[in-house]
């Protein structure tokens, strides 16, 4: 892999624990140990303890994954549970197959 | 009819406890749904691009907060707080401010569709937290949700949508907040989403058309479940102060009235009415051809008015204020004076400026700012360059009626160009005004002069004469039609009639004169005769006398002589006896 130079903060806004975002943060660190091995970090916010931090981002639904570095943001809402469109929205799926 | 609005709205809700309604500070829109807004629940306002629906909501935040002390979140998926605040700048709204003192929360929805990937299942818990969070922290009892529709260009799970947003509004209930959104008109449907399905308590929809080049704003009540409303289009203005809607019929004919009256600046023309004047409150109008003096008349009673110090407010649709105080000044009126002493205002725009409407909700605006006694119109008839004559008929009645209401005396010029127009005057208005003076032309003789008499004056005697109106520099006056032998004479041909009728006057003192003098001498001839025949008569009469007394004298001397004889021979003869 030759992004391993970058490293990927990536946020998962929720909104409680439901399933939704039980399965989305399950999905995500399955797909992060697959292809970003030891250059990500990924931050839960729950929303109930937080709500402040929704205007920040500009969360409008949960879950919501949004990367952070590297640029450009991007924002991937629901559970996370279609692996493709997942790894083009995180810019890693096109860079693998170059 | 604010007043009677606002009471029956009292008596309304207080039968009906469960319709609650939130007051939104917009002028004219509280009487037309008569409180406000349903309390505690959404309600939708759709319009047209431009038609007014960010400033609505908009300002029914800043109301909420200022007047009600009621916190307003704002929550706009269109455009930024800080441009939402340079946009109401103009409008004297300090978003900032109100934003610093917790008062008002603005909070922009960035909704991208290029940054955002969706993928399986979701809900707009975010989007709920965050505008739960808005309201929690400001105390919030009003929300405006600008424009929700765009949710549905950034997310393109059309179902999920839907569910949620049915959700949400079922949500802004719950949390008791009165609420506002707005949404796009559709093609056959009042929102291109059908929003409408979602909000059924209450749908506002405004728009904005335009009519031979004239625009107007107009708004309407679609709905507005459990409560009565007004249900027709209302024409509503966006000017430097915000939204002003009108009620433009009123539901009531309670009005008050006054005996007291009104001087009309013109002595003459007071004399010809039993209470020396217009009555307080009445409207009057003033018709007449061109350059009849109509707006003289006008002139003259706002001169008196401002004298009494009365508050006056001068429409002027034809010429502008400085053109009027010129003209006015040429017939020693000196409205100068009573700008200056701030008891007169001037109002003047042209007929185009605006659609009929629009200037009524003007009028209604500058008359509720500047709260006047006596207002003058001139000329109405100039409006009707921008709308059919039905439509200048339909306004002025609602004109009328709300200046009855405020109790607020008015006079109207109106041209009446021919007798079609005039007949349309007659129907439309002559019903509603309460005085009516007409200026006619009587032409004879080559010239023209001004009749005026007073058409109808309700509830007073009032002269049936036509006087001759006479404008001077000195004022205007009304004078006594001079009624000669062959008819009404007015002007040059009375002055003529005056002169004529006062040279025979002369001629016959004159011959009367003669006659007296002739008669005088006669007599003294006949006097003199008199005298010469009594000298005659005595000088016949001494001859007369002469002649008797000769023949006296004779008799007794020759009675002496006789007497003298006898003694004479009785002595010869005594003395023959002795």
């Amino acid at each position: 892999m030759n992004n391993v130079d970058k490293s990927y903060e990536l946020r998962l806004y929720v909104a409680g624990k439901t399933s939704k975002s039980i399965a989305a943060l399950n999905n995500l660190k399955r797909y992060c140990e697959e292809h970003l091995k030891g250059i990500y970090s990924i931050e839960v916010i729950d929303l109930l303890e937080h709500p402040q931090l929704a205007e920040g981002d500009q969360i409008l639904a949960v879950p919501t994954l949004v990367k952070k570095v590297p640029e450009p943001v991007r924002k991937i809402i629901g559970d996370l549970s279609n692996e493709e469109k997942v790894l083009v929205g995180l810019d890693i799926r096109s860079k693998i197959q170059i | 009819m604010f007043m009677a609005v606002t009471d029956a709205n009292e008596n309304h809700a207080f039968r009906h406890e469960s319709l609650q309604k939130t007051l939104t500070g917009i002028p004219g829109l509280d009487d037309i749904t008569m409180g406000g807004l349903p309390k505690g629940r959404p309600t939708l306002v759709c319009g047209g691009p431009g038609c007014g629906k960010t400033l609505f909501s908009l300002e029914f935040i800043v109301k909420g907060a200022l007047q009600f002390n009621e916190p307003g979140v704002f929550m706009a998926f269109e455009e930024k707080a800080d441009e939402l605040a340079a946009n109401v700048v103009s409008l004297g709204f300090d978003l900032e401010e109100l934003q610093r003192e917790k008062k008002v929360k603005i909070d922009y929805v960035h909704v991208d569709k290029s940054e955002i990937e969706e993928t399986g299942e979701y809900n707009l818990d975010g989007l709920f937290i965050r505008l739960g969070y808005a309201i929690d922290s400001i105390g919030a009892k009003r929300v405006v949700l600008d424009t929700i529709e765009n949710l549905f260009s950034g997310l393109s799970n059309e179902g999920i949508l839907r569910s949620e947003l049915r959700r949400l509004f079922q949500w802004l209930k719950e949390k008791g907040v009165t609420a506002i959104i707005t949404g796009e008109r559709g093609e056959n449907t009042l929102t291109r989403q059908g929003l409408e399905e979602y909000v059924s308590d209450c749908v506002i929809l405004l728009d904005h058309r335009v009519i031979n080049q004239i625009s107007t704003r107009r708004l309407r009540i679609v709905k507005y479940r459990g409560s009565l409303h007004g249900t027709n289009e209302y024409p509503f203005l966006i000017d430097d102060e915000g939204i002003s809607v009108l009620p433009v019929t009123s539901l009531t004919l309670n009005k008050k009235v006054s005996s007291e009256s009104i001087s009309s600046g013109i002595d003459e023309l007071n004399n010809m009415m039993s209470k020396n004047g217009f009555f307080r409150g009445s409207s009057i109008l003033v018709s007449g051809t061109a350059g009849t003096g109509k707006t003289s008349i006008a002139g003259s009673f706002i001169d008196a008015s401002c004298k009494n110090k009365e508050k006056c407010l001068f429409f002027a649709f034809e010429e502008s204020p400085a053109q009027i105080i010129r003209n006015m000044s040429s017939i020693n009126i000196d409205l100068q004076a009573h700008i200056d002493s701030g008891l007169l205002e001037f109002f003047a725009s042209r007929p185009t400026l605006y659609g009929l409407e629009m200037h009524l909700v003007a009028i209604h605006k500058a008359i509720k700012k500047s709260k006047p006694s006596v207002v003058v119109l001139d000329p109405i008839t100039n409006l009707i360059t921008v709308g059919s004559v039905s439509e200048v008929k339909a306004m002025l009645v609602r004109l009328i009626d709300f200046l009855q209401e405020e109790q607020i005396t008015v006079m109207f010029t109106a041209l009446s160009m021919n007798t079609i127009v005039n007949d349309q005057t007659d129907e439309g208005v002559s019903s509603l005004v309460d005085c009516w003076l007409m200026i006619k032309d009587i032409e004879s003789n080559g010239e023209r002069n001004r009749g005026l008499y007073i058409m109808k004056s309700r509830g007073m005697q009032h002269s049936n004469q036509i006087r001759e109106f006479v404008i001077t520099d000195h004022g205007l006056e009304l004078i006594d039609v001079y009624l000669g032998p062959d008819g009404i004479l007015t002007g040059s041909a009375r002055e003529a009639q005056i002169l004529q009728e006062e040279t025979g006057e002369v001629l016959h003192t004159n011959a009367l004169g003669r006659k007296d003098r002739e008669l005088l001498r006669r007599r003294k001839v006949l006097e003199a005769k008199i005298d010469s025949l009594r000298f005659e008569f005595e000088s016949a009469e001494e001859e007369l006398n002469k002649v008797y007394i000769e023949e006296e004298l004779k008799k007794e001397f020759m009675e002496q002589t006789r007497q003298k004889m006898t003694d004479i021979r009785k002595g010869a003869g005594y003395r023959n006896e002795k």
